[in-house]
């Protein structure tokens, strides 16, 4: 069977690499100060997306992601490993949105793509790790979802089968089709981008990417319809302005404040095994390394 | 997200070669591709952005995938079970990850699925590659193979056979046997043609085969009954999928482990034929080991970029006396060779490359139309030039690759001789280099004529006349004065006319021949790109000593006091 796949798909400031210069005087992330990635949750639910393509040949996978100009860089990302297409929801009016306007936002350029069998995301992003935006948009399009997936292990007659990373173990669910499905790292990773499709799509822009394009190579634009990339404002997604960006975000930062280790916040390890393992985890988990 | 590609400018730098211009305009044929294939370049720098961004794909891969699995690779190796080779795990994961990328058949034409690149590139990723793991390198860089295929081979066979390597199945090549080694002509697989069959059937034995177990194979064997020397020796393709190839075994090597070196057992295997009989060993096997012979250069080149990092990332975080070693005199002097070493050959590397883009692409342009008169001599021009670097190259890259992997251990000192440490493998994966695809003492054999007839020279001439900076003026001096030590050594052994006595010296003479080269190639990196300046002066005063050092050996050799080395 033919699936249509969409993977949402978000740039963040590469948080692993933070240096001293991340955070601005206001408390607020300097972006400038750090490299945007693709979400590395988002690059395995990705992979489970190409997964089920290969599998069923004849499939698309389709991203969408919402950001400033610069994340057209993830469609082309996607691309470059195997993607059909993709679409840059981006517009100033998207801006400031915290993880209901931007589940709203998705909802709605999801509406207007219509046809999909499936949704895929990571399960949450390493600037705000909410976890939050997968599961709204299934909610506003009134999906049934799937979360910590590990591995999407078949969809075949309007059925999926995945299986899930629990706290302690792995579950094998079956649901209906069409469903939102959120992926865990724990996943396989993303495959590496491909030397035909970098050559294929690396001239690919949208609109306003055009604008600043070297001039040698508009004509391509027109040979090549697929360079063309989508980006969509709010008006094209039919969306209602109040609910979008900052006035549609319910949630406000309050204060930020420096987190200052006390010394009763200490723990005592001994170097047996099994407390070294604890810790390590614990630092990777809250990505104080790795 | 560590990146080999991406990690200093030294790639780069070598890709963007003012050359390039020339091999990309013959390699795509005016951008003819670009209306039939969507990933096809438009023009020079298009195609060059292409280049510089797969191989970004390729430093990426090596430097998170490839190389994290080398050390389990190394330790697990392949194995055998029911005749059939089972790789490392990680051996299959990197393979996945490059098949995934797309890296197979790279510099196959497009209608073939390939990407159409010049050698260039190709070579700059099996230098990354083997910067990883040295023993990947081997199975991945038999995708050589099909060049021969390509060059060699019918329309008929390109259809059916290139397309699945640039799909990501494997190659090897079936040449040598127990009895035929460095003497290929001495090979004796048995080829019977069959009327009724309408086909070639292979009976014998094979062994030492790199990744023998591979989905195509190219096979030496004897075509001609009752012949016994080179002349009754044709090519064949063996397709895996038709059976009658088993691995006995596979060998237990000190290095490369990662890369399974077959005995195969050849019973009635159903075989086609390339090209004409009897050209196999040659015509098409000398250009197949032209090809593996830059790919051994790139292999050494990777393994002595390898050993420099390793021994350079140890010598500043070791401390001794008080110190990091990397402040003694006796440890930067070792790692600054070390980095000119590496340099050196990384040059020899894509200059040789370079020859062979141009004369191979013209070669393949008159397949299509006659070659105007110019390009004819353009071809023969670099066809001779790329035979001349090709021995040279290969010889000393290799051995500076175990010079370098020996000095990275030295540099770790006790710690270098365990297990623990990288350079331990690096040491073992190196020591092959300078022997298989031709040993050093068979680079020299090749390389002499090139001494003698002065290929090598007319080149150097060619380096000195170039403009150079000012500031290189006392380097350029120096290798003047090389030079003219060289020209004066080689007049001396030639009229002797004395052939054993040429043989005797030949070794001394090429290694004199290539600190010339090697260092003008230096010093027209360093005149493009001001951080090769370093290892310009460190390499053209190592080359300075060992011409002087050659130089005293000959001119105080005593013709009759050779009868002492005899056995």
């Amino acid at each position: 069977m033919n699936l249509r796949i969409i993977v949402l798909a978000k740039q963040v400031p590469d948080t692993r690499n933070v240096g001293k210069d991340a955070m601005k005087a206001d408390g607020t992330v300097n972006r400038a100060a750090l490299p945007a990635i693709f979400n590395p949750e988002d690059l395995n639910a990705l992979e489970q997306a190409l997964r089920l393509k290969d599998a069923h040949p004849g499939s698309t996978v389709t991203l969408l992601t919402m950001g400033p100009g610069r994340a057209a860089e993830i469609i082309r990302e996607g691309l470059y490993r195997g993607a059909d297409g993709g679409f840059l929801l981006t517009d100033r009016a998207f801006a400031g949105a915290d993880t209901l306007a931007t589940s709203y936002a998705l909802a709605m350029a999801i509406r207007k793509i219509k046809d999909y069998d499936l949704i895929v995301c990571g399960r949450q992003a390493i600037d705000g790790d909410t976890a939050q935006v997968g599961p709204q948009v299934a909610e506003k399009l009134r999906l049934s979802q799937i979360t910590y997936a590990e591995e999407i292990i078949n969809a075949e007659n309007g059925e999926i089968t995945v299986k899930r990373r629990l706290e302690r173990g792995v579950e094998t669910v079956k649901a209906k089709l069409p469903i939102v499905v959120t992926v865990n790292g724990s996943a396989a990773d993303c495959r590496p981008r491909n030397a035909k499709y970098i050559q294929k799509y690396k001239h690919a822009k949208t609109v306003t990417e055009k604008q600043d394009a070297d001039a040698d190579y508009t004509q391509l634009f027109s040979i090549r319809p697929y360079l063309n990339l989508q980006e969509w404002s709010v008006a094209d997604v039919n969306a209602d302005v109040v609910q979008c960006g900052l006035s549609g975000s319910p949630t406000k930062v309050k204060k930020i404040e420096n987190v200052v280790f006390q010394a009763k916040e200490s723990k005592t390890l001994t170097s047996a095994d099994a407390n070294i393992e604890d810790l390590m985890k614990e630092l990777i988990t809250n990505h104080t390394i790795g | 997200m560590a990146n080999y590609y991406l990690d200093s400018e030294t790639y780069k730098h070598h890709l963007h070669h003012p050359l390039m211009k020339r091999i990309v305009e013959l390699k795509e044929r005016n951008f003819a591709d670009k209306e039939a294939f969507d990933y096809a370049p438009v023009d020079f720098e298009d195609a060059m952005d292409s280049y510089d961004k797969v191989l970004e794909i390729v430093g990426e891969i090596c430097a998170d995938i490839i190389a994290p699995n080398a050390e389990e690779v190394d330790h697990e190796g392949p194995t055998v079970a029911n005749g059939r080779v089972i790789y490392a795990s990680g051996t299959q994961r990197n393979l996945e990850a490059v098949r995934k990328a797309g890296l197979m058949g790279i510099n196959m034409p497009r209608q073939y699925g390939g990407l159409n690149f010049p050698t260039v590139p190709y070579i700059m990723a099996a230098d990354m590659v083997s910067r990883a793991d040295a023993s990947f390198e081997n199975l991945w860089g038999l995708q050589d193979c099909a060049e021969t295929l390509y060059e060699f081979g019918n329309e008929d066979q390109h259809k059916r056979y290139i397309p699945r390597v640039c799909g990501g199945e494997t190659m090897s090549m079936d040449l040598t046997e127990p009895d035929a080694g460095s003497d290929l002509q001495a090979a004796m697989l048995k080829a019977t043609y069959s009327e009724q069959d309408g086909c070639w059937y292979l009976n014998g034995v094979k062994r030492f085969i790199t990744n023998g177990d591979s989905d195509i194979h190219l096979v030496l064997a004897r075509s001609e009954e009752g012949t016994r020397d080179g002349r009754g020796l044709s090519m064949f393709i063996y397709d895996k999928k038709n059976g009658g190839v088993n691995v006995r075994r596979i060998e237990n090597k000190m290095g490369i482990k990662g890369s399974p070196t077959c005995e195969l057992v050849y019973k009635n295997a159903k075989a086609e034929i390339v090209g004409d009989r009897k050209l196999g060993l040659i015509k098409y096997v000398m250009a197949l080991m032209n090809g593996a012979r830059l790919g051994i250069m790139a292999q050494a080149v990777g393994l002595s970029e390898a050993a420099y990092q390793e021994g350079f990332a140890y010598a500043q975080e070791r401390k001794q006396f008080g110190k990091a070693i990397i402040e003694f005199p006796a440890v930067y002097e070792m790692v600054a060779l070390m980095r000119a070493k590496a340099d050196a050959s990384r040059s020899m590397l894509y200059e040789t490359a370079r020859f062979v883009d141009i004369y191979k692409a013209l070669d393949d342009i008159s397949k299509e139309r006659k070659l105007e008169p110019e390009e004819r001599q353009e071809m023969k021009k670099y066809n001779k030039l790329a035979d001349a670097f090709t021995p040279m190259g290969k010889g000393m890259t290799t051995e500076f690759a175990n010079q370098n992997t020996y000095d990275a251990i030295q540099i770790h000192g006790g710690s270098g001789f365990m297990k623990d440490y990288t350079c331990e493998r690096l040491y073992r994966d190196a020591r092959i280099t300078n022997i298989y695809e031709g040993t050093t003492q068979l680079q020299v054999v090749a390389a002499i004529r090139h001494v003698t007839t002065g290929t090598y020279l007319a080149q150097i001439h060619e380096y000195d006349a170039q403009d150079y900076k000012p500031e290189l003026a006392d380097l350029k001096q120096k290798l003047q004065a090389m030079t003219a030590k060289y020209e004066e050594l080689v007049k001396l052994v030639t009229e002797t006319k004395d052939n054993e006595y040429i043989d005797f010296q030949a070794r001394r003479l090429v290694e004199a021949a290539s600190h010339c080269v090697f260092g003008y190639l230096l010093l027209q990196d360093a005149n493009r790109t001001e951080s090769f300046r370093r290892s310009a002066e460190v390499y053209i005063t190592y080359g300075q000593a060992e011409v002087n050092k050659i130089y005293a050996y000959i001119t105080t050799f005593d013709r009759e006091s050779i009868d002492f080395f005899k056995a």
